[in-house]
């Protein structure tokens, strides 16, 4: 199913030039071209319709998790 | 970790805190994007909102805003034997008579890519044809067309731009006003590309909360908390949920070949009328690759709105898919009579594939 305003992320595994090899998981690989980002191997990057879109921020997917922990356990907060 | 960003209980916690946080007035909150609405129906996230707290779809559905006078041309084209390259749902849209499905059982060579690269290798492969690569979507899919306009591989393809742009659209559902929003879930695909910087009038000029939001279902459950926060607060001001891929500047690269090869000018949405400075075009030294100059394609009279469907109303968020008469009764995905239906990203078509028939 291909949806136009839908990106997945994937794993770089190899990089030659602008085309990357990645990883979409569940034993999907596939080649992406990385123009448009900055990809080392072993980054996750968002692909939309064959291009690497951005490069996701472990750091921050990580803190986003955490905040929301911590949010919910504020409960006096409201 | 993905999984994490579904978990059934981190979601009902949100929920509660959602309902602690509700006023007792109706809210409104919009969304601008098929994916956001998808995530939303797919986990039933509604059914997890207080009943005073609304969220709408507004016109996020790339494939339904392609207005039917640019299918009609691409149908034009390929009925003339060119070959015809596009995004899936794109071929079953109808134009004012027929969809470049129909054109290609009547013998028109039109074919279905999932990349513009593919578009590229074709020509490649088959120099003695013409091709030409019908580019539709918003901010997130420009940047690659750009990249093929520049790369220019392919001597025998050209482009049909027929790109929009996604913070217009959402200044235009402001103007409708009788909507009465209280805040904008911002797509964080498109924001990945443009930034953050872009939605910055939405609170300083329309005082309107806006937040961009990721597309698992405890992002959007998030970021509508945080618009309700804001607006238990009495504030307006632009808030980033998607961290890990939206940021400030977005992907600078890609802005810069956007603007590299495109002008931005007044553009028709389907359903919704021309909107100023919404749409993409190729700038004059990459004329000799636009497919309208080099076919001389001329936009005549065009029919967006079949009879008796309400797209052009669901896409602003005036209706919901059930007030159609139509809905799952003459129209449905085998039968569809609007392109909201036919997209896999439209409200109705969403709608239908998940067996919604009556809201609330
Ligand atoms: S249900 Fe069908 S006819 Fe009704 S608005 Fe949606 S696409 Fe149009």
């Amino acid at each position: 199913m291909f949806v136009m305003c839908l990106a997945v992320p994937a794993e770089v595994k190899e990089v030659r030039g602008h085309i990357a090899r990645v990883d979409f998981g569940g034993g999907l690989i596939g080649e992406v071209d990385v123009t448009l980002v900055e990809a080392k191997v072993g980054d996750y990057v968002l692909v939309h319709a064959g291009y690497a879109i951005q490069v996701l921020d472990k750091e921050e997917a990580l803190e986003t998790l955490k905040l929301w922990k911590e949010l919910l356990e504020a409960e006096q907060e409201l | 970790m993905l999984e994490k960003f579904r978990d059934r209980e981190l979601s009902l916690a949100v929920a509660e805190k959602i309902k602690r946080c509700m006023p007792e007035r109706k809210v409104k909150f919009c969304h601008v994007c098929g994916t956001h609405e998808w995530t939303i129906t797919h986990y039933g996230l509604r059914s997890l909102l207080p009943k005073n707290l609304e969220v709408i779809a507004g016109p996020g559905c790339p494939v339904c805003i392609v207005p039917s006078s640019e299918i009609d041309a691409a149908i034009e084209l390929a009925l003339e034997g060119v070959v015809i390259t596009t995004f899936g749902d794109v071929i079953n849209v109808p134009g004012s008579e027929l969809s470049l499905r129909q054109a290609r059982s009547m013998g028109g060579d039109v074919r279905e890519v999932y990349s513009v690269r593919d578009a590229v290798e074709m020509a490649k492969k088959e120099p003695d044809k013409e091709f030409v690569f019908f580019a539709i979507g918003f901010e997130t899919t420009a940047p690659s067309t750009a990249i093929e306009v520049l790369r220019s591989e392919a001597k025998n393809l050209r482009f049909l731009i027929s790109h929009r742009l996604i913070p217009p659209a959402m200044e235009l559902l402001l103007g409708l006003g009788e909507l009465e929003i209280d805040g904008f879930i911002a797509p964080g695909h498109v924001s990945s590309i443009i930034g953050l910087k872009p939605y910055k009038i939405f609170p300083e000029a329309y005082r309107m909360p806006t937040v961009i939001a990721g597309f698992e279902p405890l992002d959007v459950l998030f970021s509508i908390y945080m618009l309700l926060r804001q607006v238990r607060n009495g504030e307006a001001k632009l808030e980033n949920e998607y961290t890990r891929s939206v940021t400030w500047d977005g992907n600078v690269k890609a802005q810069k070949l956007i603007s590299r090869v495109f002008d931005v000018v007044s553009g028709r949405w389907r359903g919704l009328g021309v909107i100023p400075k919404s749409t993409l075009s190729l700038k004059k030294e990459y004329e000799h690759l636009d497919a309208r100059k080099f076919y001389k394609i001329k936009i005549g009279k065009s029919r967006d709105i079949y009879p008796g469907c309400c797209c052009h109303l669901i896409m602003v968020g005036k209706l919901k898919p059930t007030d159609c008469p139509l809905f799952m009764e003459d129209c449905t995905p085998q039968t569809p009579k609007g392109p909201c239906m036919v997209s896999i990203e439209g409200t109705c078509g969403i709608w239908a594939r998940h067996g919604v028939r009556l809201y609330r």
